[in-house]
């Protein structure tokens, strides 16, 4: 089943940079999508459609639509407060808030409201567990978060994000900074995390790609190539560009 | 094999010249600052007493203590922190968060940066026709603080913006991401991060106000008056125009006295400044970013 569904969606920048051309795509409930393609072919601009953080830049022109559940979340009259903790984010670059580890996973949750101590610090393990980094910091939660390593502030940025219980997590290039040991550990939880979330990543590499995903979509410059199940798309793909990628002959 | 166009010895020499001649120049800058100081500090420190800090003046000013321009030169400042930190807060907030690049916001940009460039007469000048006459706050705190606050508005303005923008652009990100509002991320975020720098110029443009004489001198400052002010009402006696007056109005006058009050006065702006630089000074050390 789809969570999310996409229709006929063209989106173009002001200053005519990195531009969607009418995607069509369904994203399946409990699975990893993967958005994998050369640089400045909409992947990142797909993404940040999901949870409207594209409001923040200079967009011109948007039509189509996005069903999340059956809602258009391109609606004006969506709550996008409300949408952005449904559909988390968690960016290239580890950006840690200028505060402790633990204010820094319940940051979504006071800004929401919640001020119940107890369902708080329950949010913070919970998070840190899912996010395989409680045996790391469990006694020095309240020191700045910023002292972690960089492979440590990437899954704290992945906890934090989980502290929300979002339905879907978006995550785009998030291990590119990462050496191949954080890295592993943040492919092995997304396994474990397509459980109970939908999972949508923007790989930092092809090798990512076929390792991570379940269902694979190429982009390039702004179009849907194509978009499959992982053992047709990186064993035996359909379009020639999509081969050619793959088989690293362009990147 | 490139042949050098001089010998590397030449090529030493002119560096060591140029070295040493901005070395030269650095310390010329330097000089004069720490001559007015010690100059000051040497003709004033003798007149520093207890009387002198805390007593009222007598014999036409020739003899006892500056304590009601003290005072009073507490309160302006104090009155143009209250009206110039509020007001210019606010607007660095809106023009660095919420004001969209265009004509109208580049247009107050403009205004401000020629606001910072007024001489401080001209300041004085209008405070004295817009609030001491047509608003009929006669010469007073009031009008003096409502003058000082306009003149300080630019520098509290661009510091707090400055600090502002300083916030890395990833935190705001982050915060929205995250589901907060844009409110609760100013809020939350990015005031607390660029608090440290907002003082530091509001400290800075209130040490400013604190030691201007023209802009006071139609709009608050009395010439001569030895109580203390009662309401905002009220006239008083400043720090910087008392200088004024004792070192050219009043003949006959002991020179430890006009060199006590600008010691007493320097120490009042150096203080802030002080204040100031170790706000900024901890605050970065204690940055996450």
């Amino acid at each position: 089943m789809n969570k999310i569904s996409i229709e006929n969606l063209t989106l173009h920048y002001s200053d005519g940079t990195e531009s969607l051309r009418n995607i069509t795509m369904g994203i399946p409930a409990n699975q990893i999508t993967v958005l994998f393609g050369p640089a400045g072919g909409g992947k990142s601009s797909l993404l940040r459609i999901l949870n409207r953080l594209n409001d923040l830049a200079d967009v011109t022109y948007l039509n189509g639509r996005v069903l999340l559940d059956e809602e258009d979340i391109l609606s004006p009259k969506i709550d996008v407060i409300n949408l952005r903790r449904r559909v988390g984010m968690v960016f290239a670059r580890p950006v840690v808030l200028p505060m402790s580890i633990r204010q820094n996973l319940t940051y979504g949750l006071e800004v929401a409201g919640m001020k119940d101590r107890y369902r708080l610090d329950e949010a913070v393990e919970r998070s840190l567990q899912q996010a395989a980094l409680w045996n790391e910091v469990q006694d020095r939660l309240d020191d700045p978060a910023i002292a972690l390593s960089g492979g440590q502030q990437q899954r704290l940025c992945l906890a934090r994000v989980l502290a929300l219980e979002p339905e879907v997590i978006l995550l785009d290039e998030p291990t590119s900074g990462l050496d191949p040991i954080s890295t592993g550990k943040v492919e092995e939880s997304l396994q474990e995390l397509k459980k109970t979330y939908t999972i949508v990543l923007v790989p930092h590499s092809v090798q990512q790609a076929a390792r991570t995903a379940d269902f694979a979509a190429f982009f390039l410059q702004g179009e849907l190539i194509e978009y499959a199940a992982n053992k047709i798309l990186f064993t035996n793909p359909e379009n020639q560009k999509t081969e050619d990628y793959v088989e690293g002959r362009f990147g | 094999m490139i042949k050098a166009t001089s010998t590397s010895t030449t090529r030493y020499t002119t560096q060591r010249i140029g070295f040493g001649l901005l070395t030269a120049m650095t310390l010329f800058t330097v000089l004069p600052i720490l001559a007015v100081v010690i100059y000051i500090l040497v003709l004033g420190t003798p007149a520093i007493n207890g009387e002198f800090i805390s007593g009222f003046p007598r014999e036409g000013m020739r003899a006892g203590g500056i304590w009601p321009a003290i005072v009073g030169t507490f309160y302006l400042t104090l009155g143009t922190a209250i009206f110039a930190v509020p007001l210019g807060i606010g607007a660095a907030i809106y023009l660095s968060e919420y004001a969209p690049e265009n004509r109208w916001t580049r247009l107050i940009r403009i205004a401000i940066i020629n606001l910072a460039g007024i001489p401080s007469v001209v300041y004085g000048l209008f405070g004295l026709g817009l609030f001491v006459l047509f608003l009929q706050f006669g010469t007073s705190i009031l009008a003096g603080s409502l003058t000082l606050s306009i003149m300080t508005l630019p520098v509290i303005i661009s510091t707090t913006e400055e600090a502002l923008r300083a916030v890395p652009q990833a935190f705001r990100t982050v915060s929205i991401s995250l589901g907060a509002t844009k409110w609760q991320t100013i809020r939350r975020i990015v005031l607390p991060q660029a608090l440290p720098g907002t003082l530091t110029g509001v400290i800075l443009g209130l040490e400013r106000a604190a030691g201007e004489t023209a802009p006071i001198l139609f709009t608050v400052a009395a010439f001569f008056l030895p109580r203390l002010p009662a309401s905002p009402l009220d006239a008083t006696m400043a720090l910087p125009y008392h200088l004024f007056v004792i070192s050219t109005q009043v003949p006959g006058m002991p020179v430890k006295i006009q060199y006590g009050t600008a010691l007493v006065l320097l120490a009042f702006v150096l203080g802030m400044n002080f204040i100031a630089t170790t706000i900024r000074s901890r605050a970065r050390a204690r940055r996450q970013w």
